[in-house]
């Protein structure tokens, strides 16, 4: 009737029901969406119901998984400056996100990541080892070391292949997670980016996509201020990455990413959630882009970061608020950890990293036909002839194309 | 249903839907659109007009005993994904405005049969759907995304060339994106203009990791989507549509699949050897037919290559080292298109049997055009001056 239409916005767009008003008003004075912690700087609890009381197992799995990252780190970053590696990315300062994410998460859960997520992977099974082998693309690693170092990726643990492209693995996430929704699982999707790639039309594409399909996904925002040299303001002026949440009608929540327990709490029930009330959930974590002691925190090993930040902001951040050390400051006050396990811990992970990178430096590239096989399932004319000219050639000039490091075929 | 969806879509897709109205509202039997350079499809003998020609082809000998059935391209189409939707839980089909049965009809009455979950819009975003497609692929399952029409997959181009065609290479199987099928529509149609006509294979056959199949008529559509749909591989699918309403044929109503990657001698000659795809095919044949009337004893065997990636060399190879000549006819433009590759592979290998240079048919290298399409296309005279050109070298 045309009283209807004269009382309610009938517009189909209208989908929030909004209502008429005379006042011409432009929004744009919104509420700062605010930060959740559980943990002070000194590792204490603030609110203690707020305290997912993990137990003590469990914090140490954390905390050791967060130390042998960092030795990881540090020996594969020295390794790349000594050239022994062509690249590297280290995940100091971002501890936090990864751990207290995978700690929340199943096995059956599917992760999608960046590149800087290596604590999640390592909690999960992905041992040192394995990264190892993949940062040397020796015949250990699974990728068949076609790609880039820090590029890891295991079927048998449900973590998809990283690729470089950025924020191409977003809306990807959210077709995985439809396809767990169909089936019925109890699982979900996790896709970690970093507040950069947030900026990629894939981003909205995705956020998009897994509103209007209620796919079960967990959206996993690392922002820790910087990509590469570009600043949080020259990235964009909102609120953050959690404003645009609320655009997309999803769930969204800003946590402190340098709190392992209130990432924890949110990933937990974005999980849920997700699986429960299939709605995919945007969870932006902050956090600070630190370094390896000793040196200022880069983006990647092809990079300067004093030339766009001042060394002192770096070690302002490691020294007030690293989040393994206001972890450590929890466990040590349940009594679960001291100085002297501290330092033996460190030692022998220092060790047992060290005979990784040796075992791993010392294998065999793989077998050069890898270079041909997995374009397809099966190899097409045009790559059958394409290897039969090159073991051609590789006999001819056995001397240009010298495959001793490589494993036999 | 078109007027209802129009209104509440945004301004491209509203101008696509109208588009399609004026192209394909004509009820079938009325002659093809005004400047209609397709109007040789129905007495094509490239369609198996009876239930025997059909099923006499020896790659249908699986289905020898099938009932056929008239269709058209697009019911076609649409009998093929239903095929897939009910032979594969894990099929879905997405994609803008398949909900209703398609801009172009190919997914009418899905959705009711198979249920909302498995046939579903997509918002507005073609780099979001393929991406969507990528993922459900990379956790087993079958999507077969629909891009509304090959001019708008370049949004998706890194989608699929980045992720899609190097998921399994990159992940060293570990993982792989083979469930993935992308349809659009693609090719001239008369008035289309720049962004309802393009025929982008050649972008893509430039990427390792894809397969491109351009099926040029019913039979062709639905043998080639289901192989498509099943290949462990990404397949793209090129849809001529100008021929999704006047290209009609008797289908097998069973299940199906043709044999990707290979090409197929629609008419044995001699003398030359013509090799094109999709809709460009008919103007081929009608193009053919004349010359070889024009020049008594002429005898020319025309090859439509179907797949683009991998394509098939060998059956291109024989037939020129059999003719001595060879000519390409493609509507994508002439520079950097698919020609050129078969063009460099076939001088490659039949250097000593070549009695004339090879001649490359093509748009010309400008965007296409609105009101200048007739003078756009490698239309019938092109080709025909050509292959006079060729046989008098």
């Amino acid at each position: 009737s045309r009283r209807h239409f004269a009382e309610r916005v009938s517009f189909p767009g209208a989908t929030g029901g909004s209502v008429f008003t005379e006042k011409m008003t432009f929004l744009s004075d919104y509420p700062t969406i605010p930060t959740y912690r559980v943990l002070d700087l000194d590792g204490k609890v603030i609110v203690p119901d707020q305290d997912p009381k993990l137990d003590k197992d469990e914090c140490l799995k954390i905390y050791r998984t967060m130390i042998s990252l960092n030795q990881m780190d540090m020996i594969m970053y020295e390794a790349q400056r000594q050239g022994r590696i062509s690249f590297y990315m280290t995940n100091y300062g971002e501890e936090g996100t990864h751990l207290g994410t995978a700690a929340a998460l199943t096995n059956d859960d599917v992760i999608f990541g960046q590149y800087r997520e290596a604590g999640a992977l390592i909690y999960r099974g992905f041992s040192i080892q394995q990264c190892m082998h993949q940062c040397y693309s020796n015949e250990k690693d699974l990728g068949k070391g076609r790609q880039m170092p820090v590029h890891y990726g295991s079927k048998e643990l449900n973590i998809q292949t990283i690729s470089s492209p950025l924020g191409t693995q977003i809306p990807q996430a959210a077709g995985a997670a439809y396809a767990l929704k169909r089936e019925g699982k109890d699982a979900c999707v996790v896709c970690f980016f970093g507040e950069g790639a947030a900026s990629e039309g894939d981003f909205h594409a995705a956020l998009n996509i897994a509103a209007t399909t209620e796919a079960p996904v967990v959206f996993f925002c690392r922002n820790n201020g910087y990509a590469i040299s570009t600043p949080a303001r020259e990235q964009y002026r909102g609120d953050g990455i959690a404003s645009r949440g609320h655009g997309y009608g999803m769930h969204t929540i800003r946590v402190d990413g340098n709190d392992i327990l209130a990432v924890y709490n949110v990933v937990k029930e974005a999980r849920r959630i997700a699986i429960e009330e299939h709605k995919p959930v945007l969870i932006e974590a902050l956090t600070y882009r630190q370094a390896i002691p000793f040196h200022v925190g880069h983006h990647s090993t092809s990079d300067d970061s004093s030339a766009y930040r001042p060394k002192k902001e770096v070690s302002d951040w490691m020294k007030q608020d690293a989040p393994i050390n206001r972890f450590r400051k929890y466990i040590q006050d349940q009594q679960w950890w001291s100085d002297e396990q501290e330092q033996a811990l460190k030692k022998q992970v220092r060790a047992e990293v060290l005979e990784c990178f040796a075992e791993a430096e010392k294998l065999k590239k793989p077998a050069v036909s890898n270079l041909f096989t997995d374009v397809y399932d099966e190899l097409p004319w045009n790559l059958v002839e394409q290897k039969e000219k090159l073991e051609a050639l590789m006999k001819k000039y056995p001397s240009h194309y010298d495959a001793s490091s490589h494993a036999k075929e | 249903m078109l007027s209802s969806a129009s209104r509440n879509a945004a301004s491209r897709l509203r101008s696509s839907v109208s588009f399609v109205k004026r192209t394909l509202a004509s009820s079938s039997g009325s002659p093809p659109p005004a400047e209609g350079f397709m109007q040789g499809v129905a007495t094509s003998k490239f369609i198996k007009a009876t239930k025997e020609q059909a099923l006499a082809h020896p790659e249908l000998a699986a289905v020898k005993n099938s009932e056929t059935q008239k269709m058209n391209y697009f019911t076609a189409v649409n009998d093929a994904l239903a095929t897939a939707l009910a032979t594969d839980d894990k099929a879905v089909i997405f994609g803008e405005d398949v909900g209703f049965g398609g801009v172009f009809r190919c997914t009418i009455g899905l959705a009711e049969k198979f249920g909302k979950d498995r046939v579903f819009n997509m918002p507005l975003t073609e780099q979001g759907i393929i991406g969507f497609g990528i993922g459900m692929a990379a956790v087993g399952h079958t999507p077969i995304a629909e891009i509304q029409f090959a001019d708008y997959v370049f949004p998706a181009f890194d989608q699929i060339v980045n992720e899609a065609a190097k998921y399994r290479y990159r992940s060293g199987n570990e993982f792989n994106v083979g469930g993935l099928t992308i349809r659009m529509p693609c090719n001239a149609v008369g008035h289309g203009a720049l962004y309802h006509s393009q025929s982008p294979e050649a972008y893509f056959a430039h990427t390792p990791g894809l397969k491109i199949v351009y099926p040029r008529s019913p039979i062709q559509a639905k043998g080639f989507l289901l192989a498509a749909i099943r290949d462990p591989n990404p397949v793209l699918v090129m849809e001529p549509k100008i021929l999704y309403r006047s290209a009609v044929e008797q289908v097998p109503v069973d299940d199906f699949v043709l044999p990707l990657g290979k090409a197929e001698v629609v008419k044995e000659g001699k003398d030359l050897t013509v090799v094109g795809w999709g809709a460009q095919l008919y103007v081929l044949e009608h193009a053919v037919q004349e010359a070889e009337k024009r020049m008594p004893g002429l005898s020319i065997e025309v090859i439509d290559l179907r797949s683009i990636l991998p394509w098939d060399r060998d059956a291109v190879e024989k037939s020129v080292n059999k003719t001595g000549r060879l000519l390409i006819a493609h509507e994508a433009p002439h520079t950097g298109g698919f020609g050129g590759e078969i063009a460099a592979a076939i001088q490659e290998r039949c250097f000593l049997k070549l009695e004339a240079p090879i001649a490359r048919v093509c748009g010309w290298d400008t965007p296409f055009p609105l009101v200048y399409e007739k003078f756009y296309v490698p239309g019938m005279i092109r080709c025909l001056d050509e292959i006079e050109r060729v046989m008098n070298y």
